[in-house]
């Protein structure tokens, strides 16, 4: 069942569950933190509107900067400014950053240690229509690899505020992964949100296998685990939210019962969410693991429904991952 | 407006870049990597820098209002460590770890191992928006400081110093004064033959910037320049340097193989000869 204790949203299951993109929560919560840090800085890369942060460059066009359709020079200035102690939020489409401008952030921010919060939108096959070239699969792998890195994939638009909220509370670069389409909230202002800690949003006492989910595919999951549920097969669906840091401790003891695991991920399996879950693992209690996620392929145009189905990442395809690693046991 | 720029001071700051080159061979020579041409070209611009145009504290680096000087070709970075040095950043002694194990003088500047470096860099491109964001903060919190920004000239076949030239051209940057090193040479060979940049005075002129040029070897112009390139608030500066690189040791000079070796032992030793006894002009006491 749905945790008790997360204040879930009561209707997820509902039919007409409210949907919202995330990209809602970057544009609301960029808002708040302006209002109450006159440090907070944003910049865009002509995709102002697309990423939502035309509302903070409404209200503070002072600390707003439009740089063009330069992601590097968006990134060095982000740089420049959080320097010299500001809190610089940039925005594009993941793709381009951090994509394009991969190695300027590695060196004048993640490196330099400069506070430059990257928010990466229209992350994965979600984005949809627009084809691969614009369906960022890579940016979890490429920004989890810089060392002492923050990376935040919140499931839901409630989620993705309280993520950007928190993430200038972090003296360090975080990215923020964002999706364009409209997603089903799962979470309710009430639910808790802590920077490094997973949470249980469906509990078994007795959980066969252990889901770990990240971003909105965690609304596949949680089908998934109503619809096992009805099979008799009991599972445990965990929320990842922050892939980097990982909450080890918390990983290990969801494992702990179920012994097998499944991994969820709008994202290539190579280098993602999956992959850190099964680097933890194989160092300490090595388990089989499922992955879902892009395997080794791009994706296409199409709407979101489609391509989660055509690329075996909706919750059929979940449900038959955890049959198939409860074999491996 | 700079302070005046007497005649003792003036020959005191060519003495003083003079014995930055001696230290820059000395600590290449000790260090068995880096470059060697882009410093020695840069010797007399740093002296200025760092002993008569910067606002500035070695004892005090994160000063909030001190000038800023970002450092974009970050390979040059000996020259910048050996001025810093001079200043009081640090011991001269230090400067015998350039490029070592645990040592503060990585060998591409890095910003949080030694205080007053400003930024981190080596890959190229990434000063000049650095120094953008750096001095729009400085609006931001009606702070009055100058950011200065160096850049190579090969440095400029990088696409997003372009994006970055736009965008002050565009906002009207009028506290950032950006240097050009224009000493002609990069790794594969001469800039106009890799890529040419002429004409350079007008490409950054089609991008909204006043231009100036300096010979950089030439202390008083240089500092003349960059006053005059104070008086310019109505858009952003750019300084276009002309330097040779590995001025001052004769066998390094304009030759781009210079650019990314370091002397042995025999050719720092006839470096030193050479610029210890002023090209030939006095009797070295170090034979």
């Amino acid at each position: 069942m749905l945790n008790p204790n997360l204040k879930l949203n009561e209707k997820l299951f509902d039919e007409d569950v409210v949907v919202e993109p995330t990209r809602a929560g970057f544009g609301s919560g960029l808002v708040e933190l302006g209002e109450k840090n006159p440090n907070v800085v944003a910049l865009a890369a002509d995709l102002t509107e697309s990423t939502q942060a035309h509302k903070f460059a409404e209200k503070f066009p002072e600390r707003f900067f439009q740089v063009g359709i330069g992601e590097q020079n968006m990134a060095a200035i982000a740089a420049g400014l959080a320097e010299s102690g500001k809190v610089a939020f940039i925005s594009s489409y993941a793709t381009f950053s951090p994509g394009k401008n991969w190695e300027t952030l590695r060196t004048t921010a993640v490196y330099n240690e400069a506070n430059v919060k990257i928010a990466g939108h229209h992350s994965g096959i979600m984005t949809g229509p627009d084809g691969a070239t614009h369906q960022a699969t890579e940016d979890i792998a490429i920004t989890r690899c810089w060392p002492k890195m923050h990376v935040y994939v919140p499931c839901d638009s409630i989620e993705a505020r309280k993520a950007t909220i928190a993430s200038a509370d972090i003296n360090t670069p975080v990215y923020i992964r964002y999706t364009r389409d409209k997603t089903p909230v799962i979470t309710t202002e009430g639910t808790p949100f802590k920077v490094g800690k997973m949470q249980f949003f469906w509990v078994n006492e007795n959980p066969k296998v252990t889901i770990f989910a990240t971003g909105y595919m965690l609304y596949y999951a949680l089908v998934a685990a109503k619809e096992l549920e009805e099979e008799k097969i009991p599972v445990n669906v965990v929320n990842v939210a922050t892939i980097k840091p990982l909450d080890e401790e918390g990983i290990l003891e969801a494992t702990r019962v179920s012994q097998a695991v499944v991994t969820v991920e709008d994202h290539q399996v190579d280098g993602g969410m999956g992959s850190a879950i099964a680097e933890l693992l194989a160092k300490t209690t090595p388990l089989p693991i499922e992955f879902i996620g892009l395997q080794n392929t791009f994706a296409e145009s199409g709407t979101p429904k489609e391509l989660v189905e055509k690329y075996g990442m909706d919750s059929k395809a979940i449900k038959e991952a955890v049959k198939r690693v409860m074999r491996r046991k | 407006m700079l302070a005046d720029l007497y005649e003792d001071k003036l020959k005191d700051l060519e003495k003083k870049a003079e014995e930055a080159r001696e230290l820059v061979i000395s600590s290449l020579l000790e260090a068995g990597s880096g470059h060697s041409a882009g410093p020695l070209g840069m010797a007399d611009v740093f002296t200025a820098f760092y002993f008569h145009i910067l606002n500035h504290d070695p004892k005090n680096p994160n000063w909030e209002d001190r000038d800023r000087l970002v450092l974009s070709n970050g390979h040059i970075c000996p020259i910048r460590y050996v001025s810093m040095a001079q200043a009081g950043y640090f011991p001269i002694e230090e400067l015998k770890t350039l490029r070592k194990l645990n040592s503060r003088l990585q060998g591409h500047p890095h910003r949080t191992a030694l205080p007053g470096l400003e930024t981190t860099s080596g890959p190229l491109g990434e000063g000049i928006g650095q120094a953008i964001g750096i001095a729009l903060a400085a609006d931001l919190d009606k702070r009055k400081y100058y950011t200065y920004v160096i850049t190579g000239d090969g440095e400029l076949d990088e696409g997003n110093i372009w994006e970055s030239v736009m965008f002050a051209g565009k906002n009207k940057i009028n506290n950032l004064i950006m240097v050009v090193d224009r000493n002609n040479i990069q790794i594969d060979g001469f800039t106009e033959d890799i890529m040419p940049l002429e004409p350079l005075k007008d490409k950054f002129e089609a991008f909204g910037w006043h231009v100036l040029e300096s010979d950089a070897h030439n202390i008083k112009q240089f500092v003349d320049t960059v006053n005059e390139a104070h008086a310019i608030y109505e858009k952003p500066t750019v300084i276009i340097a002309h330097s040779i690189p590995g001025k001052g040791v004769d066998f390094m000079e304009k030759d781009f193989h210079w650019h990314g070796k370091p002397p042995n032992a025999d050719e720092a030793k006839k470096a030193l000869d050479e610029l210890r006894t002023l090209g030939g002009k006095i009797e070295s006491e170090h034979k």
